[in-house]
């Protein structure tokens, strides 16, 4: 909501100044979101007259004009187009410095004297328009300062309105908050009935029920259409930002600002037969003022005549019926429409207007009538005619009420912490034009009609805060009950497993979680996709179904920039569609390429691979403590390379994946080196187990080492699993610490170095025990992975 | 060094004088005077750390000269043996005291040479030396989770595919509402939603749990929106306390502190009256922030107020016993605040030498 300053002032008893307005303005829930200063020099401008204009005897586009200051004519060079005799419009004189830091000086222009300049709007800081010279009413009294003849210097301010303050979008909606904020006296003109002087009148029918409860309509016979806005008017629309069309229509919306009902002039003579206000027909067409055709169904409420829908009602009026410069009789409607018939309907057909943005919101159901003898008034003294009587149409019962609210004492210092002297909420209640009564445990107040958003104790008590203001709420420690409910131990902290990797070089980014469908295409993740209804571009369109595209993505990118070694991960939810029912389950994902190492000059140039990741899993793994049966088995995943890659199984579910991509998918990413990855599912990795401790064995281990040779088709968790399985609890631990395959093994067997840690917990192991042990381990390994001791 | 050689060799003569040794004895001597000019004339540590060795074998081992001499102590005429017997003695330990104190400069000198041989240049890197970082985002999540973790707040979360009644209806916006055109929702086909504010958590967790009930629930949010100060998915911090007692002064209470405690220093802020229907009283906290040209204007950096009335019920929560506040902040805007990060892409770029500067 925008509007001058100067306007509002008129409206308040105010002496307080802009810097302190605006500050409270913002301590009362209506944030200033600009203030525009007008015409703060303009010293030196005055209203002047071009008597006569000639062609300039060396220049095309200029002219010499004589001009007439009251008591003096001026020669001025001017190369405005719409410079012509007999118009009034803005001098600045010699020595004026105008806003935009010309100062006029005496001048020759092509040999011919000007004496100073005539303005455009723009050049005086008022304006935008820069087209030609600012056009005077032609009663502008020539020689009068311009600053004095356009009430200037004012301020337009511009309030963000919250929606559910739809009664201040209107000067008079405003002035009553800024008088209770200031406690300060209202200045309100009464506006009085218009007695009629014809008897014409239009009937009017309402068939919406609840849609449209009120409507008054009123015919004015002739007026004169051309009469020009006086410009009080024109200047307080152009700082509200309406730009002025016709007096009509100028006085229509001049209303909307001053009152906020919205209002329709129609042209009588293009109306047939009486009014209706009803739902639209399926498929009925309609031309509004916009010249658009629009095709309506019977979710939107029209007003009609006997012929046709004239208008869209709160919305937007009919081309057809709209009053032009030919206009004689006019109907003038003001009318109350529910802000649920008017909610989202504008915006479904692409439209925002004055109407729209306040019927939606509501308007007060008793203004219409008021708004009509405002209209009447301001039409009779500017553009003549006669009015007609009023009529109005309203079904009473379906007018909106306000009823009473209680405002408990109690309520209002439990909810706000504060007691706010029963005189101040009497005072403020009172100054917002409510109607209080005091009971015994505090108050009942009646709202006005206009205020739809009180409805219940808390939005009393929000007035009572705003205006008493919130700064005089102290600050408090809450001294309420607690109860913890805190994260299991069991359960690893997410922040865990984030510094787990941070700490083994990885950075952590974020992704947009939708992407390219196209990306997934080429990944083979698009089944299960969620696709948006209403994406902001193509590449945004799907939500992910993994981690790794994205991620991906990135490491890409900084290659690009240079980067050789880039490690990256991410945690967070990815979507998936594929069984029917949508699954968002926190992931937590990983990518790395470059080298092992970062480069150093001790020389490691080894490149990332699948081990190096590999342990970044088992270490994420265990952080959850406890003893799982955790297994990596070749997966099958398409886009993974088939050979460099494992499913991540725990207690035998697989929980993710980890490998190398697949050389394909490289190539359809255009990457040109391996790049490991790993994806995880979070909550089975953060599910872990609270410590239970073990006694430690007080006798010594033995370590006995082996070599064997197995088939290459014999993975060395089938070596481990049997070792294991032999030993039982002898065996402490087991490590593999050499593989070797090459040409003095022969061709398909791998050679394997083993050691065996051996422990006992009640006595120490000898030698014999020892060497039997390592024989029931060999025999098993012979027995069940054709493994052969390596002579 | 020399002059430990030149005492032993002073010694040995002296003994030798004194002992009038036999042929036998007499060469051994002979010998051993040679292996002492020898021993002067070897260069390097080990060798003559061996040489010392053989030298003290040689004296005073169990078939050393200087052993041997003490044995045949027995076949001296009685009047002399004592006077012989502590002569010798005496050459012994003052023989045994210059050769270990031979031995250990030796040994010192080897300790010297491998202490020189092994110096090395530690301004060279560290081996290995790789440590990644966490998102400045995921920090200021953390960060806040953290001072609310210390008021008795949970952590909390919820979908990011959301239904119409958490994200809007249970929230109080109506259908249609106009304050629903305030957030530009993403929709899907089938009317659900992603979330545009982590606000129906709350929901959620009033369903959940009884109360008292303190929550804190960061999370990603989505609004169709993109421009330079506007990502179509950003960051929230969600919080909501309800119990029998909290009112606008607990909320204006709990803020402040968490606005110290997050910048660390005393900041001018205001409390400013909006509107939010979930909320009433409803506000917007600013804070005023110096800016580097030494000016300064009013941020805004959360929206607050008292849970409605309406909303409390809808999850079941007696609103005449229970009062609570809820409060929801935007992760990105405190995070360029805090670490004067000035351009919001940034943090969706992650590129490695951004994320690399929040280690």
């Amino acid at each position: 909501m925008k509007f001058s300053e100067n306007w509002l002032r008129s409206l308040v008893d105010l002496s307080a100044d802009t810097a302190t307005l605006e500050r409270r303005f913002n301590m009362i829930g209506h944030e200033v979101e600009s203030l525009e200063r007008l015409g703060a020099s303009l010293d030196g401008v005055v209203v002047a007259e071009i008597v006569a204009c000639e062609k300039h005897p060396q220049a095309d586009k200029l002219q010499v004009c004589t001009v007439s200051v009251g008591n003096a004519q001026l020669q001025i060079v001017c190369g405005a187009p719409n410079a012509r005799a007999g118009l009034k419009a803005p001098l600045a004189i010699i020595g004026a410095i105008l806003p935009n830091g010309i100062e006029i000086k005496k001048a020759a222009l092509r040999g011919v004297e000007s004496n100073g300049m005539l303005c455009s709007a723009k050049e005086l800081g008022i304006d935008a328009d820069a087209s030609g010279l600012l056009e005077l009413a032609s009663d502008a009294p020539a020689g009068k300062a311009l600053s004095d003849y356009l009430g200037l210097p004012d301020n337009v301010i511009e309030l963000g309105l919250t929606p559910n303050r739809a009664d201040c979008l209107s000067l008079r909606g405003i002035a009553i908050d800024v008088a209770a904020a200031f406690d300060a006296k209202r200045k309100f003109d009464a506006i009085d009935p218009i007695a009629p002087k014809s008897k014409r009148t239009i009937d009017v029918k309402l068939n919406a029920d609840a849609d449209c409860p009120r409507y008054v309509g009123r015919v004015i016979e002739g007026v004169n259409p051309n009469a020009d806005t006086p410009l009080w008017m024109s200047e307080r629309l152009r700082r509200s930002g309406i730009r002025p069309i016709s007096i009509l229509v100028d006085i229509t919306q001049y209303v909307m600002l001053e009152l906020g009902q919205p209002m329709h002039a129609y042209d009588a003579a293009k109306l047939n037969g009486a009014i209706e206000v009803r739902r639209a027909r399926k498929d009925e067409k309609t031309k509004l003022l916009d010249g658009r055709d629009y095709t309506l169904t019977p979710e939107y409420l029209v007003i009609a005549d006997a012929k046709e829908s004239v208008g869209l009602a709160g919305i937007m009026g009919g081309l057809d019926s709209r009053v032009t410069d030919t206009t004689r009789d006019i109907f003038l409607e003001a009318a109350h429409f529910a802000p649920a018939t008017i909610m989202g309907r504008a915006r479904n057909l692409a439209l925002h207007t004055d109407a729209s943005h306040r019927f939606e919101r509501g308007v007060d159901p008793e203004l219409p009538r008021i708004a009509m003898e405002r209209a009447t008034q301001l039409v009779l003294s500017i553009a003549g005619g006669t009015a007609g009587p009023i009529g109005e149409a309203a079904i009473e019962a379906s007018l909106p009420k306000r009823h009473a609210v209680a405002l408990r004492r109690t309520r209002l210092s439990r909810v706000l912490g504060i007691t706010v002297p029963d005189a101040d909420v009497e005072r403020i209640l009172t100054a917002l034009d409510m109607n209080v009564e005091r009971t015994s445990d505090g108050w009942r107040a009646t709202p006005p009609t206009r205020r739809f958003d009180i409805e219940i104790e808390e939005d009393l008590i929000e007035e009572v805060a705003r205006i008493h203001g919130y700064d005089n709420v102290p600050t408090h420690a809450p001294s309420g009950e607690l109860a913890l409910h805190l994260r299991p131990e069991s359960e690893v902290a997410m922040s865990r497993l984030n510094l787990q990797l941070a700490s083994s070089g990885y950075r952590e980014a974020i992704c947009y979680s939708f992407v390219a469908p196209e990306l997934l295409e080429k990944w083979s993740l698009a089944d299960g996709a969620v696709a948006l209804a209403n994406p902001l571009s193509a590449d945004l369109a799907v939500m992910r179904t993994s981690l790794l595209p994205g991620l991906v993505e990135i490491l890409q990118s900084n290659r690009n920039r240079q980067q050789e070694r880039v490690r990256l991960f991410e945690s967070g939810l990815v979507f998936n569609n594929a069984s029917g029912e949508l699954k968002q389950s926190p992931n937590i994902a990983a990518v790395a390429c470059g080298r092992a190492q970062p480069e150093s000059w001790t020389g490691d140039k080894r490149v990332v691979d699948f081990y190096d990741v590999k342990a970044d899993v088992e270490n994420l793994l265990r952080l959850g403590g406890g003893k799982r049966a955790i297994e990596f088995r070749p997966s099958s995943c398409a886009w993974l390379h088939p050979g460099r890659s494992a499913d991540v199984v725990v207690d035998g579910a697989i929980i993710g994946i980890v490998g190398g991509l697949h050389p394909r998918l490289l190539k359809a990413l255009d990457i040109d080196e391996d790049i490991q990855v790993f994806e995880l599912d979070v909550a089975s990795v953060t599910a872990g187990r609270v410590p239970r401790a073990r006694p430690i064995s007080r006798f010594p281990s033995v370590r006995r080492d082996i070599a064997i040779v197995v088939p290459d088709s014999v993975p060395y968790a089938s070596i481990e699993t049997t070792v294991r399985r032999a030993l039982g609890a002898a065996l402490s631990d087991l490590l593999v610490f050499d593989q070797y395959q090459g040409p003095n093994l022969g061709s398909g067997v791998k050679s394997l170095a083993i050691g065996l840690i051996l422990q006992d917990d009640s006595r120490t192991l000898t030698d014999q025990d020892a060497d039997s042990f390592v024989s029931r381990a060999v025999t098993a390994l012979e027995q069940e992975c054709h493994a052969r001791l390596r002579g | 060094m020399s002059d430990t050689l030149d005492k032993i060799s002073h010694l040995l003569t002296q003994l030798r004088e004194k002992l009038t040794p036999d042929a036998e004895a007499a060469d051994r001597f002979r010998s051993i005077a040679e292996k002492i000019g020898l021993l002067r004339g070897i260069e390097g540590i080990k060798k003559r750390q061996s040489a010392l060795d053989d030298l003290r074998v040689e004296l005073l081992g169990k078939a050393g000269v200087i052993t041997a001499q003490l044995k045949s102590l027995g076949k001296l005429p009685p009047d002399q043996r004592k006077s012989v017997g502590e002569f010798v003695n005496r050459a012994k330990q003052q023989i045994e005291s210059a050769v270990a104190d031979f031995k250990s400069s030796l040994d010192e000198a080897a300790f010297e040479k491998r202490l020189a041989e092994e110096r090395i240049d530690v301004t060279l890197p560290g081996r290995d030396a790789d440590l990644g970082s966490i998102h400045p985002i995921t920090r200021t999540l953390d960060r806040i989770g953290e001072i609310f973790a210390r008021l008795g707040y949970v952590q909390a979360d919820g979908p990011e595919i959301e239904d119409d009644y958490h994200n809007f209806e249970a929230l109080n916006f109506p259908p249609h509402h106009p304050a629903r055109a305030m957030h530009d929702t993403f929709y899907f086909p089938d009317g659900k939603l992603l979330r545009t504010h982590t606000s129906p958590v709350q929901i959620r967790a009033m369903k959940n749990a009884k109360p008292p009930l303190r929550i804190i629930a960061p999370g990603k949010v989505y609004r169709s929106d993109s421009d330079q100060t506007h990502s179509p998915m950003f960051h929230q911090v969600e919080g909501l306390l309800v119990d029998e007692t909290s009112s606008f002064a607990d909320l204006k209470g709990t803020l402040s502190e968490f606005l110290r405690a997050f910048f660390e220093r005393d900041l001018e802020m205001m409390f400013k009256p909006t509107y939010f229907p979930f909320v009433e009283p409803g506000a917007d906290v600013v804070i005023r922030w110096q800016l580097p040209d030494g000016s300064s204007r009013w941020l805004e950096v959360l929206g607050c107020g008292m849970v409605h009335p309406t909303v409390l019920k809808a999850c079941g929560i007696d609103s005449e016993r229970y009062t609570g506040f809820a409060f929801g902040m935007g992760a990105e805007r405190l995070a360029m605040l805090r670490y004067g990060v000035t351009d919001l892409r940034a943090f969706f770029e992650n590129d490695v030498r951004f994320l690399a500067q929040f280690a």
